[in-house]
């Protein structure tokens, strides 16, 4: 077995530099999905890509993992080229940078147990055997808080709750102990009593595992709750960047402000406060 | 004025082929006055949308109306089946289904779609030649703020938040006077979601429809609705008019549900979450379903459940915070 993951170690820190994505789409137009993109994440910092539907968000996310390559510009983690991997190299950044995905319901094999999802990557990567694997496995559910591990290992996707899969979906993205962790809008298809859970569980984890953390979302008070750092995406393009609690206060772009006021949020609308109390 | 929609003692219960038979609403009483916008909130399996569905009759097995009368407009509903249940469905009530993408027809246009509602209920005189079908379509397309030209397109064609507007324009094409949404902007970003919403409170102001919608963000609701039941484990838990609700909850899992909102004003953003989890409800309660996550329970919840009792500007079903609204009216 490798080193005790939570040991320190040499996180690299991302950079992306002018990177840029088009596509062609329908009737040969081409789409510019992604234009111009520069910014770097600092060894174990927590950055947040923050936009609506179509600005981009989720391009950037699988440029970043490598599993498409940007038209022009250059992204590296560490000593690896992200932009221009080829099959060996691709493999170590898969070690490194690991996804969380949107859809607990559609990231998960319905017909493997949680145990034989978790083994898989820390077998492939680790190279660890499969009684070490079992239990890392064991260790990896309690520390996603699905205790005891040992019922919830033996289970499958269908017996869980939407929470409690994305959980599992954390556990395997932390199972080959990346140095990075992209989560995708992690909690936009929980109900809202879970997601402060599931946020929790992600910002804790990367203050003891002392990883990166580049958290998508299209909710900027979320953002707000687990990172230091935002960058703002609209049409492709950083339109706002800055520290995450001075954006939400002194939004200077329009589409920021756009994106704050849209947030359902009881407390955001005009002239209401904190919650009142009935306690007599 | 009696209400639009009268629901009484509504049993619904999941049989699965395997597997334990589950009572998903658990005796629920539900009125909707005409003109009404009122919400219906609570986490994943509280039973929301089995009551939609319930109110609406569109439950399907395993899902079963076990007991309990539907009246709308004078007429009970939960006893009327085949063309006399599809009569009173012509009549005026209508399912917007959560995600458009999958509740349209993924291989018809949208033209057609909306042709097959006006031809499956057209009445004796209905105009159902192409030109008139045409216009409505256009005329409601407008009303959902999507371009004549989405007439013609596939689904796949449209983005989320068309789909759904869509799915909405399909709802009104009867003119019902009741429309129950179902997480109708669950799956969307949020300036979708807001722009949704928004048309949707638009559509129920100027047409006059009854409106119940239902979702598991209590933002959403509160920013779009009259008054907000908020469900637990199958039973209405709290029922208040929507601005009582956000200054003064009275049931503990309404305040637990209002607390996951962080104040965006202020110094620290503070996740919380509700601790534990619902009940399983293939085994009944005892007393209060909330009580072994409720900071307040005490012994008279372990053993009686409460009832909606009248508290605040509406009711809720509460032991402790009966007694102690009861204990500061006697001082």
């Amino acid at each position: 077995m490798p080193a005790d993951p939570a040991a320190p170690r040499g996180v690299p820190p991302l950079v992306v530099s002018g990177v840029s994505k088009t596509y062609r789409g329908q009737d040969r137009k081409t789409v510019v999905a992604v234009d111009d993109v520069s910014f770097a994440i600092a060894p174990g910092a927590a950055v947040s890509l923050v936009g609506a539907s179509g600005s981009g968000k989720s391009t950037l996310a699988r440029l970043i993992t490598g599993s498409e390559r940007p038209t022009s510009g250059t992204i590296t983690f560490g000593d690896l080229i992200v932009s221009r991997l080829r099959a060996a190299g691709q493999r170590r950044l898969y070690r490194q940078v690991q996804t969380v995905f949107q859809d607990p319901y559609g990231a998960l094999n319905p017909l493997h147990t949680v145990e034989y999802t978790l083994m898989r990557p820390v077998q492939n990567f680790l190279g660890a055997t499969s009684a070490q694997a079992r239990g890392r496995v064991h260790e990896l559910l309690e520390t996603v808080g699905l205790s005891p591990a040992r019922q919830f290992a033996a289970k499958l996707p269908h017996q869980l709750s939407g929470g409690q899969r994305q959980r599992v979906v954390i556990a395997r993205a932390l199972a080959c102990d990346p140095g990075l962790v992209v989560a995708d809008e992690p909690v936009s298809m929980l109900d809202v009593s879970l997601r402060a859970g599931v946020l929790s569980l992600l910002a804790e984890l990367r203050r003891e595992r002392g990883l990166s953390l580049l958290y998508i979302t299209h909710d900027l008070l979320s953002a707000r709750a687990i990172t230091d750092e935002v960058l703002v995406l609209h049409h492709g393009r950083i339109v706002e960047r800055g520290a995450t609690s001075q954006v939400l206060r002194h939004p200077q772009h329009d589409y920021t402000i756009r994106l704050i006021e849209a947030v359902p949020n009881p407390y955001a609308r005009p002239g209401t406060t904190s919650p009142g109390r009935s306690t007599p | 004025m009696p209400p639009l929609l009268a629901a009484r003692g509504i049993r619904v219960a999941y049989t699965p082929a395997q597997g334990p038979r589950i009572e998903a609403v658990r005796n629920v009483d539900l009125e909707v006055a005409a003109g009404e916008f009122v919400g219906i909130v609570g986490e994943s399996g509280c039973g929301k949308s089995t009551l939609g569905y319930a109110i609406t009759r569109m439950l399907r097995p395993p899902a079963r109306l076990e007991g309990g009368s539907i009246t709308f407009d004078g007429t009970d509903i939960a006893v009327l089946d085949g063309e006399r249940l599809r009569r009173q469905r012509r009549n005026g009530f209508a399912l917007v289904l959560q995600s458009g993408m999958n509740a349209l027809n993924p291989v018809r246009t949208i033209r057609q779609q909306f042709a097959d509602i006006m031809k499956a209920h057209a009445r004796p005189g209905d105009d159902v030649a192409a030109a008139g079908l045409d216009r409505r379509g256009l005329e409601l397309l407008e009303a959902v703020r999507l371009e004549g030209a989405v007439l013609r397109r596939f689904p796949h064609e449209l983005s989320g938040g068309m789909r759904q507007r869509v799915a909405i324009a399909l709802a009104l094409a009867l003119e019902p006077r009741l429309i129950v949404f179902d997480e109708p902007t669950t799956a969307l970003d949020v300036i979708v979601q807001q722009a949704v919403l928004q048309t949707i409170r638009d559509l129920q102001r100027h047409r006059g429809f009854t409106g119940v919608l239902i979702s598991h963000d209590l933002g959403v609701v509160l920013s779009a609705t009259d008054r907000v039941m908020v469900m637990y484990a199958g039973r209405i838990v709290e029922d208040q008019p929507s601005a009582a609700l956000l200054s003064g909850p009275h049931h503990p899992y309404t305040e637990a549900l209002l607390d996951c909102y962080a104040d965006p004003a202020g110094d620290v953003i503070e996740l919380r979450g509700i601790p534990g989890t619902p009940p399983d409800l293939s085994r009944a309660p005892s007393g209060c379903a909330f009580e072994p996550r409720c900071p307040l329970a005490e012994d008279i919840c372990r053993v009686q459940d409460p009832p909606l009792m009248p508290l605040g500007s509406g009711q809720a079903a509460c032991h402790v915070r009966a007694r102690l609204q009861e204990a500061s009216h006697a001082s």
